[in-house]
């Protein structure tokens, strides 16, 4: 298996399936390890950082979850290939930033993927479609327990997994759950969202998680205490909270077809309308126009169109998809135009 | 959420800041948000702000020999000062040698400094009798506290009984 394999894919996450498709888009679960009596990243020199490397890529190829699994050293790999995992949330930004002593494991379907050597030196995810916390712990868990059968992991009785930075130490985890709240942003009651998370232990941020704004109403939630309870109970906290919003959402989705037909059915038509005609767009207003279409499918104003389709165009129109597609590296304003032919023929394929 | 610096009330005023293409966000209540608006309204770095979490007690007067900001990680060779500017630990030991600091930075962070979660594979037996032990002590406490001293005295023989085995196991 080759990276440039995962182009002609539809990732697990953009599948548009799985609970509540339409409004929450995807679900991340992660974990946070450090191997025992090794140095930290930022502590360890580079012998070290290379030791710490290879002896999880060495213990790793021995597990049998790995079996289907592509194994990338960052150095490896263009900037081009590492701009194009962070879109498809394989890694973080962070991660693409200083390539040398990095590693990446990626299973076929790209449902896990574990960074070596990032702030830690293993951070293990899981990625589902739709809201399905559940699921993408019970892959992360079982994993985990398997690679610690191998790694001796960092640990005291007291503090629990420790971590690097102080807000990951016990659990190690974090979830969040992709949501699309056009509706709440629609009647500003998104700011009670914002107010309420706060003040139940969780943190809400845009579509690429850390340092990203929230663009076309995609935000990400997800819990921010690690240490003092449970994994399930931290993953049952968060549940809750997100089925209420997406509840909210639903509501106020139905509400607004009922009393604002014709005007949301104007601004799907419209957005529809540019994306099928633009032949110069920026990623921005790409993303922003999905969003309104994306809306649209779900409440029965467009037809020809799914939710999947959304997901994946909203991907492929992204910087590093568009010049992989394209071939060849290209600039910031030959992008725009090429990402109006993309949309162009990946909607006319549709209709 | 409780707010970061004094830990007892409700975050109401909740930062994002930008460092080295980095977002770190703060969440304070509106008393600690104020005190801090004027170190804001010059430079406002969440590093100092987060140094700020960590300056407590006689602990951080670095007079002390334990748990002073000089403090150095046997392992790693970190200093707690060195921690309090990047925010990053070092290594695993340096949670033993910042234990005291760490609690108090942990409690105001997550609420709590005694894990709950799951347990690693490789010497899970060791960790459960430690929980088990823990939790006995404080049912201890608590049928002490409502006078059940009959069965007090048992779960006193039971704990006692414990200890001894996992010092026969474990001599130190």
């Amino acid at each position: 298996m080759k990276l440039d394999d995962f182009l002609g894919k539809r990732c697990e996450w953009l599948k548009g399936e799985g609970p509540s498709p339409n409004i929450a888009i995807s679900t991340r679960v992660r974990i946070a390890r450090n191997v025992a009596g090794h140095l930290y990243f930022n502590r360890a020199d580079s012998r070290a950082r290379e030791k710490t490397l290879e002896e999880i890529i060495s213990q790793a190829k021995k597990s049998r979850f790995f079996k289907k699994s592509l194994f990338i050293k960052m150095k490896d790999i263009s900037a081009l290939d590492r701009q194009f995992l962070v879109e498809r949330h394989l890694m973080s930004r962070e991660h693409m930033r200083l390539a040398e002593h990095k590693g990446l494991i990626v299973d076929a379907t790209e449902i896990v993927s574990v960074m070596l050597n990032e702030e830690d030196h293993i951070r293990l995810q899981s990625l589902q479609s739709g809201f399905n916390i559940t699921e993408a712990w019970r892959i992360v868990d079982d994993i985990d327990t398997d690679l610690g059968r191998s790694i001796p992991f960092d640990y005291s009785g007291r503090f629990g997994y420790l971590t690097s930075c102080p807000t990951n130490t016990g659990t190690g985890l974090r979830a969040s759950v992709m949501l699309h709240l056009s509706a709440l942003v629609m009647t500003g009651q998104i700011e009670n969202v914002f107010d309420a998370i706060s003040k139940v232990g969780l943190t809400i941020r845009g579509f690429y998680g850390e340092g990203t704004e929230a663009l076309g109403d995609f935000f990400q939630i997800s819990n921010q205490v690690a240490l003092g309870h449970s994994e399930m109970d931290i993953l049952d906290n968060l549940e809750r909270v997100i089925n209420k919003i997406i509840q909210r959402e639903r509501a106020t989705r139905d509400e607004l077809l009922k009393r604002k037909k014709q005007e949301i059915s104007d601004g799907v038509s419209r957005s529809y309308g540019t994306l099928k005609s633009a032949r110069i767009i920026t990623s921005n207003e790409t993303i922003k126009l999905l969003s309104t279409v994306r809306l649209g499918v779900d409440l029965g104003l467009l037809t020809g169109v799914e939710t999947a389709d959304v997901n994946e165009i909203l991907l492929l129109t992204q910087p590093a998809h568009l010049q992989k597609i394209n071939g060849k590296e290209i600039l910031p304003y030959e992008r725009d135009i090429k990402r109006a032919e993309i949309i162009k023929s990946k909607l006319k394929e549709k209709n | 959420m409780k707010c970061e610096v004094c830990g007892t009330r409700d975050a109401a005023v909740h930062l994002t800041e930008v460092v080295n293409d980095k977002v770190t966000k703060l969440h304070l209540c509106e008393q600690c948000a104020r005190a801090k608006s004027e170190e804001m309204q010059s430079h406002f770095g969440l590093t100092d702000l987060l140094s700020g979490l960590m300056d407590f007690g006689p602990a951080a007067s670095g007079e002390r020999a334990e748990g002073g900001v000089g403090t150095k990680c046997s392992l790693c060779g970190m200093t707690y000062l060195n921690f309090q500017k990047t925010g990053k630990l070092g290594c695993g030991k340096c949670y033993e040698s910042f234990e005291r600091n760490l609690g108090e930075l942990l409690r105001k962070i997550h609420g709590s400094d005694r894990h709950a979660g799951k347990i690693p594979f490789k010497g899970e037996e060791a960790i459960k009798e430690q929980q088990d032990l823990r939790r006995l002590k404080s049912e201890l406490n608590e049928l002490i506290r409502s006078e059940e001293f009959e069965k007090a005295a048992l779960l006193r023989d039971r704990i006692r009984g414990m200890e001894k085995q996992t010092e026969k196991q474990d001599p130190k």
